[in-house]
């Protein structure tokens, strides 16, 4: 459907990326909602994988209790909502990963404070 | 000199002569174009003269009651402030309350008055004109009245100050202003249904309950006696509200599944603008006045189901997201007030984590979720508050397109899973909190990808002043982005505990009450 409009109604998107230093990133970790929401960070698409689980997310998540007890071989991961394997060697960009993409992990056995999720 | 007695005119008389009867039919001009904007959004009217006026009252009775209620308010206000009202206030979190008013809620009452003065204009009936521009009057005078009587809060306590600079910059404040200039910016038929009925009808028991009872219950003789001056006017804005629906519905078969889009589309705004409200209530509020979950049982489940009933035979549903606003009401604020616990050092207000006789109050409340689910989080926070470790998240959080608020929102059937949705339009991708939010959006995609959001902003490097300098060794992002928003960091910001505020408030009330 379109938008009612008086007259002819198009403008450019206010999120396009080169409107940013570096394509956005959403990040979210299930079972964890000690953090209220997913994060949104820019992130240069050559950063490597696994350099960021040790740089960026820590810098998120390390907060939580539970955050040194990940186990990055058993975490599982999703790209919007669909199961998905990143391959930590590689760059974002080689992961496949655009501007806006969501991705989340899931880290089994580690379910919040007093298995609450939180 | 001849002297006539006039004959008294009797009411009906009267409003006709001084409303319907000073309408005129045009000779020169085109109607379509006196009225430009009627047909654009698809609504047929037949008959403009079917439209019942809801309250029949003339220009100069309008004056007359304002008048007496403007002086009414003025005298309470008065006698609040000269007697250092403020101090018998429940304790200052109360204040806050207050805050998240003034830059949230007034501005909307602002932005109100200019919505009605221009639909006033833009209808092509005399009764629905004049029904506006008395409701555009109504709305500058709620947003004077709030200033006034929260004015005096201002000498005294942090966070007011620059509430007008913030509304159109603070993260959280882009969700209510957002919502508005989205009414705003629609046909005059869908702000009237926007605003009109969906919020003012279905809605705005929901936001002025708590706040005036939760007034008058902490003490507030200020806030509560705005709040019983503009309710007189409230109850008019709902029967216009009503009429309008109804008038549209009668006009033309066709006119039905629009309204029905905007019904299900502004219940939705509505409601995800009210999450503010379910946080004060339940957590905001010294003293509460009851819980958002029974608030919303008697006002919407209760109300508002019966007023569905009634526009059932005329072919309308209850709005698409009523089933799952009422399954949300036992998570709503406790998992609204964990966002602004979250991020206390990005907003102009206290927060703090509810002591141990309010998470009791919570549970008997909220049997079946607040222990399972929210307790567990709010003890973890209040210990490691206690040992020096206060959570305040430092990273920006992914953000609704639709509503602009934090991805927070779980699925309906599993609180412990984030709802994340999605949208691809012309190569990009889009996310919102709901089916609500994505149905709203994938309606009218041109609208939304124009979405001034908040984070998205931040990065693109819009949110720092002019003085700012990207380019230094010591450029800390977050805090120009707290300069740029006027937010007195260490005074306006962070936990309740600790703050100016509390230690004004306790040191002054001591000194009123003791020797
Ligand atoms: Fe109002
Ligand atoms: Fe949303």
């Amino acid at each position: 459907m379109a938008v009612a409009a008086v007259k002819t109604y198009e403008f450019s998107p206010k999120d396009s990326q080169d409107k940013f230093p570096a394509p956005l990133l959403y990040i979210g970790w299930e079972d964890h909602l000690l953090f209220c929401a997913p994060f949104c960070v820019p992130l240069p698409p050559p950063m490597i994988f696994g350099d960021m689980l040790k740089g960026p997310l820590a810098g998120m998540f390390g907060y939580h209790p539970e955050f040194a007890k990940v186990d990055w071989d058993k975490a599982e991961w999703f790209k919007s909502g669909k199961p998905w394997k990143p391959d930590y060697t590689k760059s974002l960009a080689d992961n496949g990963l655009k501007h806006k993409d969501v991705i989340r992990f899931r880290t089994p056995g580690l379910t919040g404070i007093k298995g609450s999720c939180s | 000199m001849d002297m006539k007695v006039a004959k008294k005119l009797g009411l009906k008389e009267r409003y006709n002569l001084m409303t319907r009867d000073l309408d005129w039919e045009p000779s020169y001009q085109a109607k379509e174009a006196i009225y430009p904007f009627l047909e654009y959004e698809g609504i047929k009217i037949h008959d403009w003269s079917k439209f019942e006026d809801p309250f029949r009252l003339t220009m100069d009775a309008y004056w007359k009651y304002q008048a007496e209620k403007e002086r009414k308010l003025y005298a309470i206000l008065d006698a609040f402030n000269q007697s250092n009202g403020h101090l018998g206030v429940t304790d200052a979190r109360y204040i806050n309350n207050l805050k998240l008013f003034l830059t949230g809620v007034t501005p909307l009452e602002y932005m109100a008055h200019r919505g009605f003065a221009h639909v006033g204009r833009q209808l092509a009936g005399a009764g629905p004109r004049v029904a506006c521009l008395m409701q555009s009057l109504d709305e500058i005078r709620h947003a004077q009245t709030q200033i006034h009587s929260m004015s005096n809060y201002n000498k005294y306590y942090n966070g007011f100050q620059n509430w007008r600079h913030q509304h159109d910059r603070v993260w959280y404040l882009s969700v209510p202003k957002s919502f508005f200039d989205d009414a705003v910016t629609s046909g005059p038929f869908e702000f009237m249904v926007a605003i009109g009925f969906a919020f003012e009808y279905v809605l705005t028991n929901l936001l002025f309950v708590p706040f005036i009872s939760g007034a008058a219950y902490n003490g507030d003789m200020g806030a509560m006696a705005f709040g019983f001056s503009a309710q007189s006017d409230e109850s008019r804005h709902m029967t216009l509200g009503l009429e309008m629906i109804k008038f549209l519905l009668e006009q033309d078969p066709a006119n039905v599944p629009i309204v029905q889009r905007w019904l299900d589309k502004w219940f939705w705004r509505g409601y995800r603008v009210l999450t503010l409200v379910a946080m004060m209530q339940d957590y905001m509020l010294p003293k509460r006045v009851m819980s958002w979950k029974e608030a919303w049982e008697i006002y919407a489940e209760q109300n508002g189901g019966a007023l569905f009933a009634d526009l059932a035979r005329y072919g309308i549903k209850p709005p698409a997201g009523w089933v799952q606003a009422c399954k949300d009401k036992d998570h709503l604020s406790h998992q609204a007030w964990a966002v602004f616990y979250n991020y206390g050092a990005a907003a102009p207000f206290h927060t703090w984590t509810p002591s141990a006789e309010e998470m009791d109050w919570l549970s008997s409340k909220y049997p079946d979720t607040f222990d399972k689910y929210y307790r567990p989080r709010y003890e973890h926070w209040a210990e490691q508050a206690k040992e020096g470790n206060r959570f305040y998240n430092g990273t920006l959080p992914m953000l609704c397109t639709t509503c602009q608020i934090p991805m927070f929102f779980t699925e309906p059937d599993d609180p412990t899973k984030i709802c994340y949705r999605e949208s691809d339009y012309k190569g990009d991708k889009y996310h919102f909190c709901s089916d609500g939010c994505k149905d709203i959006f994938d309606h009218e995609p041109e609208k939304y990808i124009q979405s001034w959001l908040p984070v998205h902003q931040i990065y693109q490097g819009n949110c720092f002043g002019p003085d700012a300098d990207p380019t230094s060794p010591d450029f800390n992002p977050l805090m120009e982005v707290l300069k740029w928003y006027k937010l007195e960091f260490g005074q306006d910001n962070l936990d309740y505990e600790g703050s100016p505020d509390k230690k004004n408030f306790e040191a002054w009330r001591a000194q009123a009450t003791k020797n």
